[in-house]
């Protein structure tokens, strides 16, 4: 039985990695956002990757897909000849984790000055749990500099940079990265500005988790005058944005939950609530062609994860 | 002489069409006085060219929100609410010091220190990926004595202070006009996720030079315990206020819901008789605009009983 559900989850993965990557790559241009102090945010095809660059070299979170590490690393190469010390994946999703190996390679790591990859324990157990005749992860790019605990420092370029477990939001290996000098949050795909989350159920994802990891970002960041500035926050997807544009992010996610938990407790069902298109408010803000999360995949997730206790891989924090 | 008297006229004259908006600025309340001054009625959208999904998203709004969520207590209007002149402006210029051309209108609004820059030096906008903000990003072009202002980068606010939402992919242009002392504002708000056409609105502000624009610090506080994933709202079809607005003021509820067609002479007819005509004003009456203070009605609307 467990096999089975490892090789179902297996199988998401996989789909998800194909829907994720899109088919041509070679016309996608890496656009450099600075962010505040000296923390960038790089924009290409799949999700944001920030970057940390100063005296002692480079920090990235997130990776992108495999075949845009170059144009990452030229852009990169712009800010900083420093090596790349630090990758950190917010998640095992491929359009975050997909560039790891290529950046690896690319960085060409001095051994006393080694490249350390970083994740929660719950995306190494994902990215090496491959189903027979599956291709594997490459190696390369394991975050095996993995952690199990509800935190965990370091100390870079002159700032310290605090990694935080987000159990059982977006994923079970959700990770947000604090840039605490320069005032700057990365939130990987908790936080996704103009679309709904993509709460992953299969790989631990919940709404709950969801609206705890969201209350967390708004209080770690700190508000400049008039609620907006301060603290800014790099999201998944999307523009640069701060504390404000959670809030609104976040009351979204709860409102929603409030309409199926009370169309849960009338005894409908999924489909019946799908029907009832709960959301319809927002769908018009947080819906485009474009959109991976629908608006009927974004509700049945909420249904899904109020229906069912929460998944694997959960921890305290 | 006469030719360095040319020349310095010349190059001091103002670019033709430029009108000199600085100075301090008080709103005049004539125009959609209930709604500026004591504030929107609950469920009241009319004249409102909504969507459906604006609809319920005001439907859905609990005014405990803003002091339940510390988070909304010190948040200022966002730029296109703030020119409906809920507080005094003072407007300064922004000269390039070496050639003294003007770059910028700079206004400064009272609540909760609102701070906007006009841009009139054709800089490019911000990257699409960049932060928006309350007030957004603002350039200003001359279209002979009017001032026409376009304004992207906004973030989510709302069109009426009762949960009329505004989206933050939502633009809006200004024309600022001056007569005398008198300064006309028209924005036009166009909202591809909220509004089906766009919103027209009009203030009139007057010149005054003796005001002080004053300091308005906000810091926000805990006042209320909630839990953390508690967000006042009203599951749909359970508001109790939507039917008030049409109860105060004897308004068939259907009209009260708003949509294009209530923007426009037309839908009187349609809209049919006033349910319960007054022979007196009951609310809100000519306050603000006269200096009568703005007390909230004791008694319950019509249609509800205390």
């Amino acid at each position: 039985m467990t096999r089975i559900i490892v090789c179902a989850s297996v199988l998401v993965f996989c789909a998800s990695v194909a829907k994720s990557q899109p088919q041509n790559l070679d016309n996608v241009q890496i656009r450099v956002e600075p962010v505040q102090h000296n923390i960038y945010m790089l924009v290409g095809a799949g999700g944001n990757t920030t970057v940390q660059v100063g005296a002692e070299g480079v920090l990235m979170v997130d990776t992108q897909f495999a075949p845009l590490a170059p144009k990452l690393m030229a852009e990169i190469r712009k800010l900083s000849p420093g090596p790349i010390r630090y990758i950190i994946n917010t998640h095992m999703h491929p359009d975050h984790v997909g560039g790891n190996a290529a950046i690896a390679k690319l960085a060409e790591s001095d051994p006393a000055l080694p490249l350390k990859i970083i994740a929660h324990e719950n995306v190494l157990n994902r990215l090496t749990a491959t189903a027979p005749g599956q291709e594997r992860f490459p190696e390369a790019g394991l975050p095996l500099d993995e952690y199990g605990t509800p935190s965990k420092n370091l100390h870079f370029n002159g700032e310290a940079v605090i990694i935080y477990h987000e159990p059982n939001a977006h994923t079970d290996g959700d990770s947000l990265v604090l840039f605490r000098g320069s005032d700057v949050i990365s939130t990987g795909d908790i936080f996704t500005p103009g679309g709904y989350p993509f709460i992953d159920i299969e790989h631990g994802g919940s709404v709950q988790g969801e609206i705890a990891a969201l209350n967390h970002i708004l209080q770690l960041a700190v508000p400049a005058k008039t609620q907006e500035g301060g603290t800014y926050v790099v999201p998944g997807h999307g523009r640069i944005c701060d504390d404000a544009d959670v809030v609104e992010f976040r009351d979204m996610v709860v409102i929603v939950r409030d309409r199926v938990r009370d169309m849960i407790h009338k005894g409908m069902t999924v489909d019946q609530v799908k029907a009832a298109k709960p959301s319809r408010d927002y769908d018009t803000e947080y819906v485009t062609s474009n959109s991976f999360v629908t608006a009927d995949r974004f509700v049945e997730a909420v249904y899904k994860s109020l229906s069912q206790s929460p998944g694997p891989g959960k921890s305290s924090r | 002489m006469i030719r360095f008297l040319a020349v310095t006229l010349l190059a001091s004259a103002p670019v033709f069409g430029q009108v000199d908006f600085s100075g301090n600025w008080a709103p005049l309340y004539h125009e959609d006085l209930p709604d500026r001054i004591p504030g929107p009625e609950l469920g009241d959208y009319l004249g409102l060219p909504l969507n459906d999904a604006a609809r319920l998203r005001a439907d859905s709004y609990d005014a405990d929100r803003i002091s339940v969520v510390a988070e909304y207590q010190c948040r200022p209007h966002s730029a296109d609410y703030s020119m409906r002149g809920l507080a005094n402006m003072r407007v300064d210029p922004i000269r390039d010091p070496v050639t003294q051309r003007l770059v910028a209108f700079h206004t400064r609004i009272t609540f909760q220190e609102m701070e906007r820059t006009i841009w009139l030096d054709g800089r490019p906008r911000p990257s699409e990926y960049a932060p928006h903000t309350w007030q957004g990003f603002s350039t200003g072009t001359w279209n002979d004595n009017m001032l026409d202002i376009y304004t992207t980068h906004l973030k989510e606010s709302y069109l009426k202070r009762n949960g009329v939402p505004r989206s933050d992919k939502a633009t809006f242009t200004e024309h600022w006009v001056r007569h005398g002392n008198y300064l006309t504002v028209a924005t036009v708000v166009t909202d591809p996720a909220f509004l089906t056409e766009p919103l027209v609105r009009t203030q009139t502000w007057v010149l005054d030079p003796g005001q002080v624009i004053s300091r308005d610090i906000c810091e926000t506080v805990a006042e209320v315990p909630k839990a953390a994933d508690y967000v006042p709202n009203h599951l749909p079809g359970t508001n109790p206020f939507l039917h008030e607005v049409a109860d105060w003021y004897g308004l068939p509820y259907e009209a009260t819901r708003g949509g294009a067609e209530t923007l426009y002479p037309e839908y009187r007819k349609k809209m049919g008789k006033v349910e319960r005509s007054r022979d007196r004003c009951e609310r809100y009456c000519s306050c603000g605009a006269e200096g009568q203070v703005c007390l909230s009605p004791t008694a319950a609307p019509p249609g509800r009983q205390p």
